[in-house]
């Protein structure tokens, strides 16, 4: 049973964001780019871990996205991927991501899909439900326990004020969140290794738009903090209730 | 033409975050000047589906069919789908909720639609082209997205539409999809629900705490301060990583997102990560020792204080301020 695991290029979590050309482009000047967390954390370690205790039989990661994806690629198969697989093009949006690797899961005979919750730069939280709908494939998202049992999966997903566990049967997509598995640091021998793993570049799919950002803006402008003496919380109280209107 | 929202119905009632989204179909609807129609999926009382109109909706689609009340997203796909088909919808909204994050960008593709995910405000409508926007990079910004599919699908953000009812009733009628038991592929098994707590998602006011609070024997400050104000908890990471607190409560860019009302912050230094989970909020309170904490600059309120000393006074006052209002 193939695992593949679609693996985003994102933003680090502590970089300064603006933009350029009137607000229109995301400046990367001096950006650090990254695996998208959940992605690497969660999704990939759960499907490494299902292939180390014989439940999977290869776990290959996929980015659609230009040769600057190449840095996270590998450090997913240092990480413990078996093979990587990138669609060279830039991911103009959501579904042709989606139409992109849906393709590619049929030619493979990939049974699971597991990708992360949603990418930290757009947080649009859409490719793992557009690839299960192009494929007619069902799916859980926010999961953060799988488990498979020859072609059951069990799965227990985040729901308004807890967990619901349910089940379905391969082939199926899972938006991985955290707690899924265990992250993992990669080792010396996996960096070793990760540069003699097969990485196949593909032509991409063509597709229209459907979306596109048309302009951005920033918060406008930061906050004053309006400070209250401990001693005196009462203030702090009327504040909320007279002036915020919150309580 | 129609505008189509999906609401769910859970315990008998419309789920929070789905009336937000039907008060914004509905007032797209009035903005297009077109028909604001409901579909909800499962069984449900007939009168909780008539109040829809109290938030706008003319009419809703009722599919009173027992194996949609637990969730299928293949499933509830094609039923929402059928009824977008049926009623002519040009714009289809859901709620960016748990369920909804995984059924919106299934109904784009079978509607062949452009997908927003997690829009903040009414969109703007003008020659079949519509423009909404949305935060991106955690809340550090926001971004205009424009859709030009004959058919759209928007997933409003929870918390960001406020809901105003006024005296009307939707009439209800039976929607039959044509689904057979293939369609269905998720067996249920269980609810596990947080014992005695509000929903994270859904709290108007949410109470958190940080390393600064020194251990769990601590929590109490945080628990009784909700109690009073009936508002759920949550903490940093830093707490969930070292079994303080259950990683459920986490928030941030790698945990839950929040936006409430009101988020205090307790003892949480609001680095950068924390930060992109609850920057959102309409107002912030933070109770720090350390005047430089980050998380001042992204406050509303601010106490420089001991937390140790801070919480007694600040649940003693919030009890006084119960009592006389
Ligand atoms: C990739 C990545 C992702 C991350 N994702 C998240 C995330 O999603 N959510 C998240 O929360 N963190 C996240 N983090 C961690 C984040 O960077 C911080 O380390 C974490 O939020 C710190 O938690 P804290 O504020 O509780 O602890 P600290 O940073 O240790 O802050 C404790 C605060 O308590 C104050 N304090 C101490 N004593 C008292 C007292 N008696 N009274 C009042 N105040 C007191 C201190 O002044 C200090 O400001 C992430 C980090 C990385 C690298
Ligand atoms: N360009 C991409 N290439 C491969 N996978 C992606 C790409 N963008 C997003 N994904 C996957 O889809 C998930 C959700 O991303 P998104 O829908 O963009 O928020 C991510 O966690 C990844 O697993």
């Amino acid at each position: 049973m193939k695992v593949l695991v679609p693996i985003a290029k994102v933003p680090d979590t502590t970089s300064k964001i603006s933009f350029v050309e009137n607000n229109t482009k995301f400046n990367t000047d001096g950006v650090t780019f990254i695996m998208n967390p959940t992605d690497e954390w969660y999704a990939l370690t759960r499907a490494i871990e299902l292939k180390e205790t014989g439940k999977a039989t290869e776990v290959i990661v996929m980015s659609v996205g230009g040769a600057d994806y190449e840095p996270i690629i590998r450090k997913a198969l240092a990480i413990g991927a078996d093979r990587a697989v990138r669609v060279d093009a830039e991911p103009v949006d959501a579904f042709f991501v989606a139409t992109q690797i849906a393709e590619y899961v049929k030619n493979e005979n990939i049974e699971l899909v597991i990708t992360g919750k949603e990418t930290i730069d757009y947080n649009s939280f859409q490719v793992g439900g557009m690839v299960a709908e192009l494929l007619d494939w069902p799916a859980f998202a926010l999961v953060n326990k799988l488990e498979l049992n020859g072609k059951t999966a069990t799965v227990t997903r985040e729901i308004e004020g807890g967990t619901e566990t349910a089940e379905a049967s391969l082939p199926l997509v899972i938006c991985a969140t955290k707690d899924l598995a265990q992250a993992r640091i990669p080792n010396m021998k996996g960096i070793m290794s990760a540069k003699t793993k097969p990485l196949q570049v593909l032509p991409p799919k063509q597709v229209e738009t459907r979306t596109r950002v048309i302009s951005y803006a920033l918060p406008e402008k930061s906050k004053q903090v309006k400070l209250v003496s401990p001693d005196n919380i009462a203030e702090l109280i009327r504040l909320l209730h007279e002036e915020a209107k919150v309580i | 033409m129609a505008v189509l929202t999906f609401v769910e119905v859970a315990d008998a009632k419309v789920k929070k975050a789905s009336l937000e989204a039907a008060a914004y179909g509905s007032k797209i609807a009035e903005t297009n000047g077109v028909e604001s129609i409901a579909v909800v999926l499962g069984e449900a009382g007939i009168e909780e589906l008539a109040s829809l109109g109290k938030v706008g909706v003319n009419r809703v689609l009722h599919a009173s069919d027992a194996r949609f009340n637990t969730f299928d997203s293949k499933a509830f796909a094609k039923a929402v789908s059928e009824a977008a088909q049926k009623v002519n919808a040009s714009i289809v909204v859901l709620s960016f909720n748990q369920n909804g994050k995984l059924l919106g960008p299934r109904l784009a593709v079978r509607l062949g639609a452009g997908y927003v995910p997690g829009a903040s405000e009414v969109p703007v409508t003008e020659n079949g082209t519509l423009k909404v926007k949305k935060n991106v990079f955690s809340g550090k910004a926001s971004a205009i997205y424009e859709v030009t599919t004959p058919i759209k699908v928007i997933a409003l953000s929870p918390n960001s539409y406020p809901v105003a009812k006024k005296e009307a009733v939707a009439s209800v009628e039976a929607f039959i999809p044509t689904l057979s038991d293939n369609d269905f592929s998720v067996r249920f098994i269980s609810v596990e629900k947080v014992q005695g707590s509000i929903p994270l998602t859904e709290a108007d006011i949410v109470v958190s705490g940080g390393r600064g609070l020194k251990g769990p024997e601590n929590w109490w400050m945080i628990e009784d301060l909700a109690k009073e104000m009936g508002a759920a908890t949550a903490c940093s990471r830093a707490v969930a990583d070292v079994d303080w607190r259950p990683h459920h409560e986490h928030v941030g860019q790698t945990g839950i997102t929040v936006r409430p009302n009101l988020y205090i912050a307790v003892g949480i230094s609001g680095a950068i990560q924390h930060l992109a989970g609850v920057n959102q909020s309409k107002v912030i309170v933070v109770i720090n020792n350390d005047p430089e904490a980050p998380f001042f600059k992204a406050a509303d309120y601010g106490i420089v204080g001991d937390a140790f000393e801070v919480m007694p006074k600040l649940i003693e006052e919030y009890r006084k301020f119960k009592a006389a209002h």
